[in-house]
């Protein structure tokens, strides 16, 4: 079986949102960078389905050079190879990112062959555009189920399940198919430090597409304004207990 | 003329679409609106003619032709603009019709001015940032971030009209096949009133048992961080944040949580926040509305004495 995972590099922001000069980007200097929750889970489904089905798993990022270390990330965890579609460092709207990774596909299965499931996240973690997994899947005239918390290969089905209404939706297609995923799908694992040698020596191809204009275009980021809130320090340490209880009878809780 | 996809239960709208009424009124009218199975009453929310859609295979969701149906709808009457609310299967469904009639998608929009091309102010990290951009297309694409637009209801006479689509069978492949029911006992974290959180600072899994008791003194949820779950100390289920659970409580108290702006995405529309935290500098003191500052270990379980003396 053979499974791709798309993954988007992201900064990590603590507790507040700081914006560059330009304010088309967040400030990036003093953080580290990650992948979205959603992704790391698509990571973890496509490394378990490889180890017990046999076969190859590729990760695949649109971005700039740095993003490598999301790759190797990726690899650490169990992936066999990757694809660096490498980019100048402004970030790609939805229908250029869907686009590129759309013929990085179509290259990849001429030479090896249709991946059975292709992974997504459901949303990208900052821009959250909610759209590229199924802009891909239609180019490639796919079934596509989203949001997805269960996935389970069935012979030549996946049974997908999805939370609504307080359960679950079953949706039962068949494969070659695109699926986006949600934190909750799986507990992924930490990589082992074998695990990061490995990825070291793991096989990654590089190109760099061309850009499609760009029809959704950002003209700035806007730091929302804070909620004005500054905390009431009730007390310290178990003595605040009772002024602590006054305000939850005074807002009717307790 | 505009378009809304309005979604229902039981022939009642959701307040998602009702919120996104409100915002596609501002962009522009007439408003038609899309329902999918069963009519809805839509007067009271400025909608000039409300299309009830009716096929034999919808029984099940089915998004694909969901998206088809939108699709159909929006050609037939040349909308200049379709709307969604930026709910799971909005957006599901609205990039789906980007997808098959090749146009872009603003999703999670807060705000939005006609063009050309379109302005709008959309969400970005699950509301945490705020993102202004131009919609380069004659037919603009929209979802409404939930929540985030107040309803404003306005008096119509509204028309009904059923609409019979041609559904391809490729359309169908992708449907709901079953519902599986997971209501367990308790309360959900989702609609509580007062929501018990622990994060990093608990310390354990075992850690949690003081979170559960005072959870179960105020009939409160027990919630976590993401560190939580990651860790293996609670399920998913209970994590609060951008890729958690939303939630908007009356109280929230947030045990042992730095207050990173993930975590604060899931919980900025509770009422009022009490943090109880060791360090007075965290981050969440700047988003909470009480503090008590100190050890978590000794501070919850005096709460919980505190609550059953008074009992
Ligand atoms: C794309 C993305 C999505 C994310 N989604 C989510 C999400 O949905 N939900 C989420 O929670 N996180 C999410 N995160 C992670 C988030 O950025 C933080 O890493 C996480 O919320 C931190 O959890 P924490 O506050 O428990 O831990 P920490 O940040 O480590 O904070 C622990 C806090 O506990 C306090 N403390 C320690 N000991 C005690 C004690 N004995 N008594 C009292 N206080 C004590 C410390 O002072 C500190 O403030 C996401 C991250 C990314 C990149
Ligand atoms: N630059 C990118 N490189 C690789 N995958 C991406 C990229 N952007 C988005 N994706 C994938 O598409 C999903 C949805 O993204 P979005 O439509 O931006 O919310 C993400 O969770 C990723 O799996």
């Amino acid at each position: 079986m053979r499974v791709l995972v798309c993954v988007k590099r992201v900064p990590f922001t603590g507790g507040k949102m700081v914006l560059a000069p330009d304010s088309m980007a967040l400030e990036t200097r003093h953080l580290g960078f990650t992948i979205s929750p959603h992704e790391e889970c698509g990571v973890e489904a496509a490394v378990r389905l490889v180890e017990v089905n046999t076969g190859e798993s590729v990760v695949l990022t649109l971005g700039p050079p740095e993003a490598i270390e999301q790759l190797r990330d990726a690899m650490a965890l169990g992936i066999d190879r990757a694809i660096h579609l490498q980019t100048e460092s402004a970030e790609w709207d939805p229908e250029a990112t869907a686009a590129a990774i759309v013929d990085a596909i179509g290259a990849d299965e001429a030479a090896s062959g249709p991946f059975d499931l292709i992974f997504f996240g459901n949303e990208s973690a900052d821009s959250g555009g909610y759209q590229v997994g199924l802009l891909v899947a239609r180019a490639l005239g796919r079934p596509a189920v989203t949001g997805l918390k269960g996935v389970k290969v069935e012979g030549g089905s996946v049974r997908c399940e999805q939370e609504a209404d307080g359960g679950r939706d079953v949706y039962v297609v068949p494969m070659p198919a695109v699926l986006t995923v949600k934190e909750g799908l799986n507990l992924p694992r930490y990589p082992s430090v074998p695990g990061r040698m490995r990825a070291g020596r793991k096989p990654v191809a590089t190109s760099a597409p061309t850009q499609a204009p760009a029809r959704l275009e950002m003209v700035r980021l806007v730091v929302p304004p804070g909620q004005g809130r500054r905390a009431e320090v009730l007390g310290s340490g178990a003595s605040a207990a009772p002024a602590v209880v006054e305000m939850m009878r005074k807002i009717g809780v307790a | 003329m505009l378009l809304v996809l309005v979604e229902q239960t039981g022939g009642v709208a959701s307040d998602p679409s009702l919120q996104t009424l409100t915002l596609a009124r501002s962009f522009g009218e007439p408003i038609h609106a899309l329902v999918i199975g069963s009519a809805v009453d839509l007067s009271h929310h400025g909608v000039a003619v409300t299309h009830v859609a009716v096929h034999d295979e919808l029984d099940s969701f089915a998004p694909d032709a969901w998206a088809a149906i939108l699709g159909q709808l929006a050609d037939r009457l040349g909308a200049g603009a379709v709307f969604a609310a930026g709910t799971d299967r909005g957006n599901d469904v609205m990039a789906r019709v980007a997808a098959r009639m090749r146009l872009p998608l603003a999703t999670n929009c807060i705000a939005v001015a006609p063009g050309p091309p379109v302005t709008l102010t959309r969400q970005r990290w699950g509301g945490s940032l705020l993102e202004e951009a131009r919609l380069h297309s004659a037919r603009a694409l929209i979802t409404v971030a939930p929540h985030s637009v107040p309803i404003e209801p306005a008096r119509a006479e509204t028309r009904v009209e059923r609409f019979t689509p041609q559904l391809k069978e490729q359309e169908l492949v992708v449907h709901v096949a079953e519902h599986v029911s997971t209501k367990g006992g308790g309360v959900s974290l989702a609609e509580a009133k007062v929501v018990v959180s622990g994060g990093r600072g608990v310390g354990s899994k075992e850690g949690f048992a003081i979170i559960e008791d005072l959870a179960g003194l105020l009939g409160a949820a027990v919630g976590c961080s993401r560190v939580v779950t990651s860790a293996g100390w609670r399920p998913h289920t209970d994590q609060v944040g951008q890729t958690g659970t939303k939630i908007a409580p009356e109280l929230y108290i947030a045990c042992g949580i730095s207050g990173a702006t993930q975590h604060m995405a899931g919980c900025k529309a509770a009422k009022r926040i009490l943090a109880i935290n060791s360090d007075a500098e965290a981050p969440i003191m700047l988003n909470a509305d009480y503090a008590v500052v100190g050890d978590l270990k000794e501070i919850v379980p005096a709460i919980s004495a505190e609550l059953r003396k008074r009992k």
